[in-house]
């Protein structure tokens, strides 16, 4: 495998393995940090507030103190609980996020696993995150947790479908499932992304349109896999607490919300893949060898987390129904009709 | 033993444990949840031998789909979470004709196992080519009858579902 650095680097034994998958968990754990700064920070700013000031200069170092507060809180669990699955639940959450990293592609160089089918993994592995809620809401015992988690279930279920037809039109625009394929064929500077018709002749700034619906049906659709406002009903404080994490405190609670923040990041790079190039530079040639490639793909990434939080502090909640309309009436046609035109121009791009 | 022993034994181990984990856990939720390792385990094996693209839907249907859907039904029906497997009524005569089916299902795999002329490619030590296009191939053109009969049935399906739940209203 050409396209993972540690490998040639340490050669292929079970060690360099495990050095690969401890990378991108060091990356989510920083990542993390600088996430929830982005959050405390970005939501003070939309309310005209200053937000953490204390903690470092001007509260940088504030999610470092929530972390170490996390860690030394009483890990609580109440009396009814069902214990076994209580105690599971955050663990199978985060790891249905952390799956999903294997395939992320940092670098031309650098991707955990050059799976054929990257983009229908990270898809599926996505389901363990539904069953690690169901579990958590169920073995709560507590009518507000198991609310949730059914909510969630349902909402993350019902937006898989616009979501699945916008990876299919990529696949097939691609004719690739590989993650690296993908960002190869938009090679070229911005103007080949996908978001911008792709590698093709000037006749693709007619299938455009095509593609940017594409490109918000995904978006709006990962805001609402990520239980992120304005889809954070199964967390909707003023109807049922906090959801299904309504009993978890601690550390148990910090890996759900670990988990939130990676899959923010894993729906975020999936749209940096799939719309707007990967580790591709946008400028062509320039800067494009693999170490710039991870810093323009961790760019366009984050752009896209603050996006998320940015929509989160800006938007209010949806109701169930509406929801329930916006995927099923508006996003899926939108979908399938994106979707039938952007095969149509796979089919006659040369 | 090298990576791909010690990866083996490593799935099988979590196949093994969390199938027994569904057979004789004395409650329905156990067992609905130990199916969830069952299935990820049986996907990994699958990845190890090559067949990624089966591993990958074997996650996305079993454990996206199927389970949900067990999970669903147990949470929904309430009282059946609780209720133990084995209850007063059944006697021992049960033991003896589950003993019976399953000796029965046991030497029917063995003599499979065994008779059937299975087809073994050389296992390559890397694999290149996804399974993935082939599938597609196939499934588009030796197949392709099988594949649409499949699609019908479960549109129409899918419209029956729909029906039920609108006759409410």
């Amino acid at each position: 495998m050409e396209s993972n650095f540690i490998l040639e680097l340490f050669g292929n034994n079970i060690w360099s393995y495990l050095i690969i998958a401890v990378i991108p968990l060091g990356f989510v754990t920083l990542y993390a940090l600088v996430a929830i700064l982005g959050e405390l920070k970005i939501a003070s700013w939309v309310q005209d507030r200053l937000g953490p000031m204390r903690t470092g200069w001007k509260g940088v170092l504030q999610p470092l103190a929530e972390v170490i507060k996390l860690l030394q809180k009483e890990d609580i669990t109440p009396t009814n609980v069902n214990r076994p699955l209580f105690n599971t639940a955050p663990f199978v959450v985060f790891i249905g996020s952390f799956a999903a990293f294997a395939v992320i592609p940092f670098s031309s160089k650098f991707i955990p696993a050059d799976l054929n089918v990257g983009l229908f993994y990270i898809f599926a592995v996505s389901s363990f995150g539904v069953i690690g809620i169901l579990m958590g809401g169920w073995s709560s015992n507590n009518k507000y947790s198991m609310l949730g988690a059914i909510r969630s279930a349902s909402q993350m279920i019902s937006y898989e479908i616009p979501m699945a037809l916008s990876i299919i039109a990529i696949a097939t625009l691609s004719s690739s499932l590989n993650m690296n394929k993908i960002i190869e064929m938009q090679s070229g500077g911005f103007w080949d992304w996908n978001i911008l018709g792709g590698n093709g002749p000037i006749l693709k700034i007619v299938f455009i349109p095509f593609l940017l619906v594409l490109f918000i049906v995904y978006f709006i659709g990962s805001l609402a896999e990520t239980n992120r406002t304005p889809f954070d009903i199964p967390e909707g404080e003023s109807e049922i607490v906090g959801g299904y994490h309504t009993e978890y405190s601690g550390m148990k609670f910090a890996m759900f919300f670990f988990a939130e923040y990676a899959n923010m990041f894993v729906v975020s790079s999936l749209v940096t893949v799939m719309f707007f190039g990967g580790w591709q530079s946008p400028f062509g040639s320039f800067l494009n060898d693999p170490i710039s490639q991870v810093f323009w793909f961790v760019i366009k990434a984050m752009f896209f987390v603050f996006v998320q939080i940015w929509l989160r502090w800006t938007l209010p909640r949806v109701r169930v129904d509406q929801l329930m309309y916006i995927t099923w009436k508006v996003m899926l046609p939108f979908a399938f009709v994106a979707f039938l035109g952007v095969a149509f121009w796979s089919m006659i791009k040369p | 033993m090298n990576t791909f022993q010690i990866v083996f034994y490593l799935f099988a181990l979590i196949v093994i444990i969390s199938a027994m984990g569904v057979v004789f856990s004395r409650k329905l939720m156990y067992s609905a949840f130990s199916l969830l390792f069952t299935f990820f385990g049986v996907a990994g094996i699958y990845a190890l031998l090559n067949a990624d693209f089966l591993a990958v839907v074997q996650i996305m249907i079993y454990v996206g789909g199927i389970l949900v859907l067990i999970i669903f039904g147990v949470m929904l029906t309430t009282k059946i979470t609780d209720v133990d497997m084995i209850s007063g009524k059944t006697g021992k005569w049960v033991y003896l004709g589950a003993s019976i089916v399953s000796l029965s299902v046991l030497t029917l795999l063995l003599y499979m196992f065994n008779t059937v002329n299975w087809n073994l490619p050389g296992a390559t030590a890397i694999y290149h080519d996804s399974s993935l296009d082939a599938l597609g191939t196939v499934l588009l053109t030796k197949y392709v009858l099988t594949f649409l009969v499949a699609a019908i049935l479960l549109l129409i399906a899918f419209i029956g579902a729909a029906l039920i739940a609108r006759k409410g209203n």
